[in-house]
């Protein structure tokens, strides 16, 4: 017999069934927190986001995200360089007008210091980004740099997870096209490994910078 | 992993007796029991959650071969593969496997506490195959040669000082004179190193914290990062599972991710949790070629139907470990196996036999707070005392196993129970004496016949009067 048969029989012969009086299964509760909508989840959003320690910059129009990147570098005290997702959203901003920027499209390598990538939805209940792996966003975007630079507009906000789960099954054809890696990134990474003393930036980015283009505004 | 859990009484007396353990042991005291505590505040829904996961997991449980299927056509749709393994040799020989295949010289590992069931480690280094922890904990112990004494904190035994020897011994390319004096420098100097490790392994293992059948994904969930890049840079990627991680849909998911992080480090929702499916698809720039699964029985089949089952519902959170007293005395590697604190109690007999850890089952005082911290609602203290009469039982059919004394005691113990005037009479005789040692402070430093028990605590004097007098004269505090 294989292991398979073996695992599936023992599973068969010992289980047993739920009491038959045992109640429906109920709807497990939503928290009230996210069910919130437009401005109000924006605000949310943020909050838990900075709650979290990323940081959140709001923006008006996707023509400003070049002006801000290269803000946002400096502040940093870093060159004006960084790797971007190929995503159309991102792609096609108008880089050319800043020449400062040297950029780089495609994935990201241990030498890559910040990249901007596009988030599929932000969960307003946690302050969470949702990433997408795919050929226009890759994975290593989300994790090798240590400036991880996001921008998400307000009408891809959700305010709970169930949301999130319902807009990206329709998104993949009920879950045919499903992505190989959804990552949900809440803050930049931390440890508490050595005296549970917390420290942000362990093995992925040590700053998460936040652009919420605000579509409503 | 080898096991000590049959020496439990040894190994909790030499943990009392080190200071730098104790030391350590005061970070988990103070800090995971506030943070939960506020987390659990900050959210109103959260014991309508407790209920919801109880409830989602019996369901899956009862049904677990269903769900379990459903999870393997849809990894097996998206590319990957299933590998079910019936023990622990089956798993190590599956990974030793497919590491083989893919020409494996280096093995980056995330965190997985099956790994650690299976001794993962020390199996490939005998094959030739170098396997690197990357969690921040888990590579200190990795450096030290020791276990994990936490689920969620491995390296919570071992203090910054400790830290700084073993990477100053460990790093012996790095200057001598290098500054090392700050938890940041530490961290950086893992950092940097762990980053050569990444991009030169070949595969990557990592546990998974759930599977979910509907998408057929493996879900870690992290705040350091590493178990990211473990399963995203190297060319093939195996997560390893037991067969009870397995919910149906993306929204029973949910239920068990809103419960998680608030118990396990009161946070909201930990910085990563990432769902796996499949291998890289064809268009993408990044992740790896091949996704396997590795599901591991190794006597978890054998705990459904019977009393142990609940003990399947634990979604390795640690709170349990936290609040407990025995726990915070001692630390976990006094419990001698993987896991550690009361669920380790609780599941430790199951996993390797109570033959092999009779002593666990006692390593608890049945104050409850595990239950009543458990976001699975898993009772803790009831396993235990099945497990306890199941030992006794053991020992009275199996008179050569018990200790003398034990058996002595508890007979003398019966047949005075059987016999109340002389029960009342012989304690009465006992508390008398007790009383009187301790005088005013009420505290017995030393008991005749018990210095096992008094050497690290004191016993509480009795009262002159026992419960039964007292009740008698209508004292009912
Ligand atoms: S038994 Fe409960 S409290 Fe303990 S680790 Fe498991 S889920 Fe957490």
């Amino acid at each position: 017999m294989s292991d398979r048969d073996t695992v599936l029989a023992a599973i068969r012969a010992n289980k047993k069934a739920l009491p038959s009086d045992a109640p429906a299964a109920r709807p497990a509760p939503v928290p009230a927190r996210g069910r919130v909508d437009g401005a109000a989840r924006r605000d949310l959003f943020v909050r838990m986001a900075e709650a979290a320690s990323a940081s959140v910059e709001m923006l008006t129009s996707p023509e400003d995200v070049p002006e801000a990147v290269a803000a946002y570098l400096a502040a940093q005290n870093l060159p004006a360089r960084l790797v971007l997702a190929s995503d159309p959203a991102i792609a096609n901003l108008p880089w050319h007008d800043h020449p400062m920027i040297a950029h780089r499209i495609g994935a990201a390598t241990v030498q890559d210091h910040a990249a901007l990538t596009v988030a599929f939805a932000g969960i307003a209940e946690t302050g969470t980004l949702a990433l997408l792996s795919g050929a226009e966003t890759p994975t290593t975007l989300n994790f090798l740099p240590e400036h991880a630079l996001v921008l998400i507009t307000t009408d891809d906000l959700c305010g709970t997870y169930e949301e999130l789960w319902s807009r990206l099954r329709a998104a993949t054809d009920d879950g045919a096209y499903w992505p190989r890696a959804v990552n949900l990134v809440t803050g930049p990474s931390r440890s508490a490994d050595i005296e549970q003393k917390l420290l942000l930036g362990a093995h992925g980015p040590i700053k998460l910078h936040i652009l919420l283009l605000d579509v409503e505004a | 992993m080898e096991s000590t859990a049959d020496r439990f009484v040894d190994n909790a007396h030499r943990a009392l007796g080190n200071e730098i353990l104790q030391q350590a042991l005061g970070h988990v005291r103070v800090n995971f029991i506030e943070k939960r505590r506020q987390a659990v505040e900050a959210l109103p829904e959260f014991e309508a959650l407790r209920q919801a996961g109880r409830d989602l997991r019996d369901r899956v449980l009862a049904d677990l071969d269903t769900h379990l299927l459903a999870f393997e056509a849809k990894v097996l749709e998206h590319g990957g593969q299933v590998h079910w393994c019936a023990d622990a040799d089956a798993a190590r020989n599956k990974i030793l496997e497919i590491c083989r295949e893919a020409g494996a010289r280096r093995v980056t590992k995330g965190k997985t506490m099956i790994g650690e069931e299976i001794g993962i480690n020390d199996f490939l280094a005998a094959h030739d195959i170098e396997p690197v922890e990357t969690d921040l904990g888990e590579y200190i112990i990795q450096l030290r040669h020791e276990a994990p004494s936490h689920l969620v904190a491995p390296a919570v035994h071992v203090t910054q000082k400790q830290v700084e020897e073993t990477f100053r011994q460990a790093h012996r390319d790095l200057d001598a004179t290098r500054d090392l004096s700050e938890p940041r420098s530490l961290l950086s100097e893992a950092r940097a190193k762990l980053r050569q490790k990444f991009v030169t392994a070949d595969v990557g293992i990592t546990g998974a914290n759930f599977l979910v059948a509907e998408t057929g994904s493996s879900v870690i969930v992290t705040n350091e990062g590493n178990g990211d890049l473990t399963q995203t840079l190297p060319r093939v990627h195996i997560a390893l599972a037991s067969i009870d991680k397995v919910v149906p849909t993306l929204d029973d998911l949910t239920v068990l991710l809103r419960l998680l992080a608030r118990s396990a480090t009161g946070q909201e929702m930990s910085v990563y949790t990432t769902l796996s499916t499949g291998p890289r698809r064809e268009e993408d720039h990044d992740g790896p070629g091949a996704y396997h699964v590795v599901l591991l029985d190794n006597g978890r089949s054998k705990m459904l139907g019977t009393p142990k089952q609940d003990l399947l519902r634990c979604i390795r959170c640690a709170a349990c470990l936290n609040h407990c007293p025995v726990y915070q005395a001692v630390g976990g590697h006094a419990y001698g196996w993987v896991y550690a604190g009361p669920i380790g109690a609780a599941l430790t007999p199951a996993l390797i036999g109570l033959d092999h850890a009779a002593d666990l089952p006692n390593a608890s005082t049945l104050c409850g707070r595990c239950e009543a911290v458990c976001p699975m609602q898993i009772p803790l203290p009831d396993i235990l005392r099945h497990w306890r009469e199941e030992e006794f039982n053991n020992k009275t059919t199996k008179p050569d196993r018990a200790p003398q004394p034990v058996r002595r005691g508890l007979r003398l113990w019966a047949f005075l129970a059987r016999h109340p005037r002389l029960y009342r009479l012989a304690t009465g005789i006992g508390r008398r004496v007790l009383a009187g040692r301790a005088g005013r402070s009420g505290r017995l430093d030393k008991v005749p016949l018990a210095e096992g028990w008094t050497v690290s605590r004191d016993l509480p004097a009795p009262s002159r009067r026992g419960f039964h007098a007292q009740y008698r004269k209508g004292y009912r505090g």
